[in-house]
């Protein structure tokens, strides 16, 4: 029993860092229904960015998060502007095919300038929690309520602000939405500013939780958030965030019981039921089409 | 006497003087090892692109699942290779490992292929990457085949003129399949689903016929390459290898036959080319392959094939040909 | 433009860059270098090219290498295999067959080296592995016979392993032990099946055996079931960029037990990546020490510090004697013969090199030589005890 609530602590850990990700997923799908598949890679970046902010100035925890934040939600803005919006009105699989080849210059690039794993620099004294049997340490502490709280103010910024609501009526309908006044192109920009704070927040914080940073680090947390957010459907916020922590849990408790082998086995067969059964994801919406 | 360019078993007979020139060039020693082992990858790539075109371009689906196929086309050749029939005489066993490697593979697209009659989109590119993942990670919990560490010693019988000859017959069954009846169907999908199936397309049947095609290629692909690398490991079945065969599509030309051959090609030949490089170069090709989609968006082939491949249109020029009159006028046009 | 013109222009493009690939040189005498220069372990890789360099360009200052009556300089073809399996055959098949070298120095990391292994095989070319210390890299996969043509610079998992047991259960008193290995690598499954091998016939306990797979990240779970099964020591034949993670890991979790590591930690770049001192006090096996050099390691780390400005690691070390074995079976050979020179290599016994004795008994692959318990401390690597064959 101690042990499975221990190995809950981890998956709740994981599934947070996933949430922040598939957010950024989610998001940018629920305005252009596009998968950006560059998003791993921003993620990535956000580690790296801390990295080089620590090295010109070492600040602490606070203001690097929000340092890294600001400045993967520039580069968000940058790609969004430079190589999907002039794809804006071409077939939708030439946006994604920009935008894996947009990940993987970011991240051959990276692997270039910085082919050797890095260590991440100290920001955060770790203290380490015992009770009834268990342990926590501050930075699992910092890691899930950072998510958290960035999803609730997400949550909240989409569900009570105006932008939120501007950001769901260029979701539904973008054509439209241009003719009522509401500008379109500067809400998608926006849109994809905070889904790329967000993966880099989630990369700061990856970073501090594991901290050996490489180039390589976007392909498989990006690839595995995405599912994530597919699994609760996705351009759904909160079927990504319900989505993340299913697989935090899942892969957790799969490699908790057995070889770890089975991991990946485990996680996408069950990402393959809960299509089937489900091809909307668990919370998202059916759209019209031919069955 | 009719014009022997317009015969219609030039094809046929070019292609054969090709294989036999594919089996005398190794031996007379002007092409070294390394050359040929270029040109077979360049064959295999191409297999590769071909197949994934018939679904990611002919038919207008994401499917990222492609390199799934594969690794179950290499493992099941190699298995009968390594494990099964290790002592048999090559030249009879390669060909049916390789038409088994393919066989497995096909079958494995049936499952793909229902799943797409009720999903589309994203989705369905979600549930080939979800295939993927799951062929791959099935492969490393098998014991086996070498579990994650792979398998190994597997002989190297993927010469130049296997690669050619399969290579070849990919691009002869997709192409008939492409201006067929299935074709037209498949094509029709990729346009409007629901006006297609208004139309009287029997959707799921040429769904079908598609993922089956496709995979079954891939598993011929999967097969040389497994007899070519002598070596092979779940890694390298994984969603980089899905995501190069993309470029190489992307990059060429959807739902284009001389798109496939041109995206393989170039993508393998760079590579090689640009091994200088080292890690940069891996930034080049995706680069191009951005600004590409910026300014042609289909490829440098999309949608496009040269008129000698399509049939109606080849009838017409050899038909041409035959109503000209001595004065080199046409009496029918 | 037309299509036709647009195809024909490529197609002379990429015939032009074939073409200019093969570059006409002077004679000299071709070495491959097939190292790990980007991928899991680029410290090893670098380490590599930077010590056949070295040798190369001693070697050449000289005069050169003697071959027959000529002195003729060394040529290097350094090829990156990214750490990767496929890539790694390629490469070995480029150096092989482009670049037509008489022996390939390389792969480093087992999971490379031995499928290179089976393409230097069966295009009949000399290869010496640096550091790969997997049986199967010589041997052949059908048979079980060892390779006529691969050979090594290093000794084996099987002598590596028993050597760290005997260590944990002697020096440390060790009486359980828990392993945690990457299943999806041939060298650290090797290492820790013949680990258990040892350690439970030298009257100890494994009580756990954990795995995950390379480019994992959270090992919260493996070591949670560690934790459960209280173990004297961790065995943990990691390469060096994951043993930190792990590590800080582990002591995050309030495992207290220390680590044992196996020669994949041996580049300094671990103390580098272990930013939170996890690893302080932590034992593991090398191939040769900086404190226990003889004269001929003094000189060739000075040489090495003068050039690179660091000193060098084992991988360096052991690339520099597999270079100067690889010399000297040419020079023996007396041709640009690849079965001579292979035949060369098969006929030497001992060799004294900047690692050690060693000693290749008839037949063998791998040498006998001497292995190094190093500990971590202090942010550096401190020799404990040299043990011999």
């Amino acid at each position: 029993m101690k042990y499975l609530a221990q190995q809950a602590i981890n998956a709740l850990q994981l599934g947070s860092i996933y949430a922040l990700i598939a957010l950024g997923y989610s998001m940018v799908y629920g305005v252009l229904t596009m998968i950006n598949f560059a998003h791993g890679d921003v993620f990535m970046l956000g580690a790296f960015f801390c990295l080089l902010l620590i090295a010109i100035v070492p600040v602490p925890f606070w203001v690097a998060l929000i340092v890294v934040m600001g400045a993967t939600a520039i580069l968000g803005t940058l790609i969004e502007r430079f190589a999907y919006r002039p794809l804006r009105d071409a077939p939708r699989v030439s946006a994604i095919i920009t935008a894996l080849g947009c990940g993987l210059v970011i991240q051959n690039t990276t692997l270039g300038i910085s082919p050797y794993a890095r260590p991440m620099p100290h920001l955060l004294d770790n203290v380490t929690y015992q009770f009834g049997g268990l342990t926590i340490t501050t930075l699992q502490i910092i890691i899930i309520g950072v998510s958290v709280g960035l999803m609730m103010v997400l949550d909240f910024l989409i569900r009570k602000t105006s932008f939120g609501m501007a950001m769901r009526a260029v979701a539904s309908d973008r054509a439209t939405v241009s003719l009522l006044g509401v500008p379109a192109n500067e809400i998608i920009a926006i849109t994809f500013a905070i889904g790329a704070a967000l993966g880099g927040a989630a990369g700061l914080l990856y970073g501090m939780a594991y901290p050996v940073v490489s180039a390589a680090m976007g392909i498989t947390v990006g690839w595995k958030a995405f599912v994530a957010a597919v699994i609760g459907g996705i351009g759904n916020m909160r079927g990504a965030v319900l989505g993340a922590f299913i697989l935090g849990a899942v892969e957790v408790m799969t490699v908790a019981v057995l070889p770890s082998t089975y991991r990946d086995l485990i996680s996408y067969s069950l990402l393959l039921l809960i299509l089937v059964i489900k091809p909307h994801g668990l919370l998202g919406k059916p759209t019209l089409h031919k069955a | 006497m009719t014009d022997w360019t317009k015969s219609r078993y030039l094809p046929p007979v070019v292609l054969f003087a090709g294989l036999i020139i594919t089996v005398i060039l190794p031996a007379t020693g002007l092409l070294n090892d390394y050359l040929q082992f270029v040109l077979v990858s360049v064959a295999i790539n191409a297999i590769l692109c071909v197949s994934l075109n018939l679904v990611n371009g002919w038919m207008g689906e994401f499917s990222v699942g492609h390199a799934g196929f594969m690794a179950l086309g290499a493992y099941a050749s190699a298995i009968l290779t390594v494990k099964l029939f290790p002592a048999a005489p090559d030249i009879l066993l390669f060909p049916i490992a390789v038409l088994i490697g393919g066989c497995v593979a096909g079958l494995a697209g049936i499952p793909v292929g229902i799943l797409s009659f009720k999903t589309r989109g994203d989705y369905l590119a979600i549930i080939t990457l979800a295939f993927l993942m799951i062929v791959k990670s099935g492969l490393e919990n098998i014991p086996y085949t070498g579990g994650p560490r792979g398998l190994l010693g597997i002989p190297r019988l993927t010469t130049v003129a296997w690669a050619y000859f399969w290579c070849v017959v990919a691009f002869w069954v997709i192409r008939n399949l492409v201006y067929s009846k299935y074709g037209r169907g498949i094509a029709a999908i990729r346009e409007d689903e629901i006006a297609a199936e208004a139309m009287g397309v029997n959707t799921r049947t040429a769904k079908l016929v598609a993922f089956v095609t496709s995979s079954f290629f891939a598993g011929v692909a999967g097969a040389l390459f497994a007899h070519q690398l002598q070596f092979i490991n779940p890694s390298s079945f994984d969603i980089l290898k899905s995501t190069e065969i993309l470029v190489m599509v992307y990059l060429g030309g959807v739902a284009s036959l001389g798109g496939s051959f041109l995206g393989a090609g170039v993508v393998t030949i760079l590579t090689q080319c640009l091994q200088p490089l080292g890690t940069w170069r891996m930034v080049v090709l995706p680069a191009l392959l951005v600004l590409l989609m910026l300014f042609r968006p289909a490829g440098i082939m999309g949608y496009r094939d040269w008129n000698w491949l399509k049939p109606h249109l080849s009838l017409k020029l050899r038909s041409k040909t035959e109503n000209k009159n001595e004065n080199g006028k046409e009496t029918v046009s | 433009m037309h299509l036709h013109t647009r195809l024909i222009l490529t197609t002379l493009v990429f015939s032009g860059c074939l073409l200019t690939s093969c570059q006409p040189t002077k004679p000299s005498v071709k070495i491959g270098i097939n190292a790990e220069l980007t991928g899991e372990m680029p410290a090893v890789g670098a380490s590599c090219k930077q010590a056949a360099e070295l040798f190369t360009e001693q070697v050449n200052k000289a005069g050169g290498l003697i071959l027959g009556n000529v002195k003729l300089p060394i040529q290097l073809s350094v090829i990156d295999n990214s750490c990767k399996a496929d890539q790694s055959a390629a490469a070995a098949q480029r150096l092989i067959s482009q670049d037509g070298v008489l022996v390939m120095v390389g792969p480093n990391a087992s999971s490379c080296a031995i499928p290179a292994g089976e393409i230097a095989e069966s295009l009949g070319c000399l290869m010496i592995s640096p550091w790969s210390t997997n049986p199967k890299t010589t041997q052949d996969s059908q048979t079980g016979k060892p390779k006529k043509n691969v050979f090594r610079a290093c000794f084996t998992d099987r002598f590596e392993s028993p050597v760290l047991a005997a260590f944990a259960t002697k020096n440390l008193n060790a009486k359980t032990a828990a392993v945690l290995y990457d299943v999806s690598s041939e060298a650290p499954t090797s290492q820790s099946a013949l680990f258990k091998e040892a350690f439970e016939k030298a009257g100890g306990k494994v009580v756990a055996m954990e795995t995950y797979s390379t480019g994992d990240r959270d090992f919260a779970a493996q070591l949670t079931k560690i934790r459960e099964s209280s173990p004297d020591i961790i065995y943990l034949p990691a390469p060096y960029n994951d043993t930190p993670l792990i590590a800080a890991q582990a002591r995050q979790l309030e495992i207290k037990a220390p680590f044992l590591g196996s020669d994949a930690w041996s580049s300094p770049d671990i103390i580098k990546l272990d930013s939170g001192k996890n690893l302080e006090g932590s034992y593991f096996c090398n191939h040769y020490s900086t404190e226990a050099a003889s004269p001929k390691a003094k000189q060739f780390i000075a040489d090495y510090t003068a050039r690179y400005g660091n000193a060098p690691d084992d991988v360096a070390a052991l690339t520099y004697d597999a270079m100067t074995l690889a010399a000297n079976s040419i020079a023996s050979a007396g041709k640009a013969d690849r079965s001579k020179v292979r035949d060369a290599m098969a006929t030497m016994r001992t060799f004294d090199g900047v690692t050690g004795h060693f000693v290749y008994p008839e037949g063998a692959r791998e040498p006998a030589k001497s292995a190094v318990i190093m500990q971590i401390k202090d942010g550096g690597f401190h020799w404990v005890s040299t043990v011999e064959p």
